[in-house]
């Protein structure tokens, strides 16, 4: 059973660890073919709301939906329909980028793995570097096989968790115009980011957190940059 | 505090001093004269400690799989307690066995098994003060399986001592049904109730300040 | 957009295999853990011998006692530096969200973890019969039976208590203080079991009894492991 929903809904989301509040009644609605942007400084929680989204992790209070599941009610069938590509990437760096993608295409149940691995490859740009090890990529290199991994098993709903770290202006815009052409097939794109200016002109809508807080939700925003300073600069904000 | 607690300290105070009254009141044992009163001790300790490695192992379980707090804060005491009677077993047992038969440390299996058992619930201890975030569950996890071994422990510890022949013969536990013996286990059930419930009170404690830290955030 | 998916048919096989796979071919392109781990085990060996042999006779059984217990220390560096591998780029996480079961992926690295304790045995139970002058190699079936049941044993262990101290402080040190305790039966097992296998006079009852207990344990032990795999991986 495969399941796939319209939309992802957090109610009240809260995260703690012992008397640490990681998350503090996070609230939102993401909806298909949307890109939410989760922007706030280090430690504002973001990774963690990630986390939470792909159920690596429960929420200590609140739910989260997908569509009309509960993510402690569906295990594997939702895992099928989620895809993440987090701060640490996720691939083997003593394998090639054909063996890591040809695995977790496998893995992940994305049909005939082989061509998976090869579109995939295709896709990145890198079909020529197919049979190098990852270990020996730049960090552009290997964020462009990381998020062929995430999306090769063709996730309803993309978690992206500090995308933009360490690319040049190259392969930052060349994951913007991917990340648009998701949001144009339909999925769900969840973006947790502190880089604003690649952000701006790309987010439907910004949820702002500091300190596990839900400070500010913008429709559409643009001039990211200004909007967030003053955003954040508000009384009342520790 | 529940209001039983405080009248039951009392009891179980008052029993306590009067039991090596009772114990010297009860009758000799032939081989070992006075040395074998310490069994009165000893063997309550050791039923204790089971219990308390029992109350653990289950409510692990029912904390790993249920996720409820409460479980884990009744594993966390038990598994203390675990500690403390499995030390109380085997300080005892060697001092009667020396007393007895000479000798410190004798590999019956019992006390080796009891000492492995033992060292798993310190084990746990360890685990939950230094494991970091998520150690409540490795703990839990650790506890299955220690519970899951004791067969096992006892089986195998038992077959490799007979490799070991054993200088003296060590006797099977006489279970009579003295009035000391029963009196001593009374003394010991009650003591390991009331410290399992003062020690589930300190992780309530814990765990009430936890949530006021958290409501100061809001 | 997303295309008709399939789950991973074949699901939990499947799934285990591919894991076991992409760690035979993670291992094969460096040898690291294998050399790594061979070496240390045979290090392990001579660090005893030196200790226990008296005028060039090791003790009685010594031979039988070493032998597993440089499987245990090599076992327990083997675990370490596996899931350190995992820990590095977050891999465990990308296999915790396959859409597959999750204890699969238990299997797979068991099996991984398995794998490589066999090769390190492989050399093991040689050099240990040469340095000892023990008949190690005289019952071949009954020592690959002793060997297999017990480092299965000792793997489902290690394999999910490694597993769970990925994310913990302290790793290094808490994996041989959860380990050891727990994995007594098998060390006891093994050992007495070999000891058995080297006297002139083999008594092999004492041996299948053994044997039938080290099965039992790994029977109750990948089933509790695969019973509380889930659980324990989920934060």
């Amino acid at each position: 059973m495969i399941i796939d929903f319209d939309q992802v809904t957090a109610e009240n989301v809260s995260r703690h660890f012992g008397r640490r509040r990681a998350l503090s009644r996070i609230s939102f609605r993401a909806g298909r073919g949307m890109i939410l942007g989760l922007l706030g400084p280090n430690g504002a929680g973001k990774s963690t709301m990630i986390a939470l989204l792909a159920t690596l992790m429960r929420p200590s209070e609140g739910d989260i939906k997908y569509g009309t599941h509960r993510s402690n009610t569906t295990g594997a069938s939702l895992r099928a329909a989620i895809g993440i590509l987090g701060h640490d990437l996720f691939l083997y760096p003593e394998l090639t980028a054909r063996e890591n993608l040809t695995f977790f295409a496998g893995l992940y149940g994305a049909g005939d793995a082989r061509a998976a691995a090869t579109a995939a490859l295709e896709q990145a740009g890198l079909a020529d570097r197919a049979d190098d090890a990852i270990g020996s990529f730049s960090r552009g290199m290997r964020q462009r096989v990381a998020l062929e991994r995430a999306l090769i098993h063709r996730p309803r709903l993309v978690l992206l968790d500090e995308p933009f770290t360490g690319l040049d202006d190259a392969s930052a815009a060349a994951l913007v115009a991917r990340l648009r052409a998701l949001r144009a097939e339909g999925a769900i794109v969840v973006l947790a980011t502190h880089d604003l200016d690649l952000a701006d002109g790309l987010l439907d809508s910004a949820l702002f957190l500091r300190d596990g807080r839900m400070v500010d939700t913008v429709a559409r925003p643009d001039a990211l940059r200004s909007t967030y300073r003053a955003i954040m600069g508000r009384p009342g904000v520790s | 505090m529940p209001k039983w607690f405080l009248p039951l300290t009392g009891l179980c105070a008052v029993m306590f001093a009067a039991s090596p009254f009772i114990i010297a009141n009860a009758d000799y044992e032939a081989t070992m004269g006075l040395v074998q009163k310490i069994f009165y001790y000893h063997l309550p300790s050791a039923w204790i400690f089971l219990l308390s490695a029992i109350v653990c192992g289950i409510a692990s379980a029912r904390f790993l799989f249920r996720g409820s707090p409460r479980q884990d804060r009744l594993a966390y005491a038990a598994a203390e307690l675990t500690v403390l009677f499995g030390a109380i077993v085997l300080v005892t047992g060697p001092l009667w066995a020396r007393k007895a038969w000479g000798v410190w440390w004798q590999w019956d299996v019992r006390l080796t098994s009891s000492l492995m058992g033992w060292m798993v619930a310190w084990a746990y201890l360890l685990v939950r003060k230094y494991g970091g975030p998520g150690s409540d569950k490795l703990a839990a996890g650790l506890a299955l399986f220690g519970m899951a071994n004791v067969p096992f422990v006892y089986v195998s510890v038992n077959y490799w001592r007979t490799i070991h022949p054993a200088t003296t013969v060590v006797p099977t536990l006489p279970v009579d049904m003295g009035l000391a013996l029963w009196f001593s286990v009374a003394c010991f059930l009650l003591l390991f109730v009331l410290l399992l419930r003062l020690r589930v009170h300190l992780e309530e404690q814990r765990a009430r300040l936890d949530a006021l830290y958290l409501s100061l955030d809001e | 957009m997303p295309a008709r998916r399939s789950l991973g048919e074949g699901g939990f096989g499947r799934t285990a295999w591919l894991v076991l796979r992409k760690d035979l071919m993670v291992e094969v392109r460096s040898l690291e853990i294998a050399y790594t781990t061979l070496f240390f085990a045979i290090s392990c060996v001579l660090f005893f011998a030196f200790a226990l042999v008296k005028e060039g006779k090791a003790p009685e059984d010594g031979a039988a006692g070493i032998l597993w217990i440089a499987i245990a220390f090599a076992g327990t560096l083997a675990l370490g530096r596996t899931f350190e591998r995992e820990r590095q780029s977050e891999t465990l996480r990308a296999l915790l969200m396959a859409p597959a079961d999750r204890p699969a992926i238990y299997v797979g690295k068991l099996l991984g973890i398995i794998a490589l304790l066999s090769v390190a045995e492989l050399v093991l139970v040689p050099l240990v019969a040469f340095l000892f002058q023990a008949p190690l190699l005289s019952h071949p079936f009954w020592l690959s039976a002793v060997l297999i049941s017990g480092t299965v044993g000792f793997s489902a262990v290690g394999t999910l208590f490694s597993a769970m101290l990925v994310r913990a402080r302290s790793r290094d040190v808490l994996l041989p203080v959860l380990l050891y305790p727990i994995t007594v039966p098998v060390i006891i097992a093994g050992v007495r079991a070999t000891a058995a296998l080297l006297e002139p006079d083999v008594e092999l009852s004492l041996v299948r009894f053994w044997v039938a207990l080290l099965l039992a344990l790994d029977v109750v032990f990948v089933t509790l492991a695969l019973w509380t795999f889930e659980p324990l991986m989920t934060d």
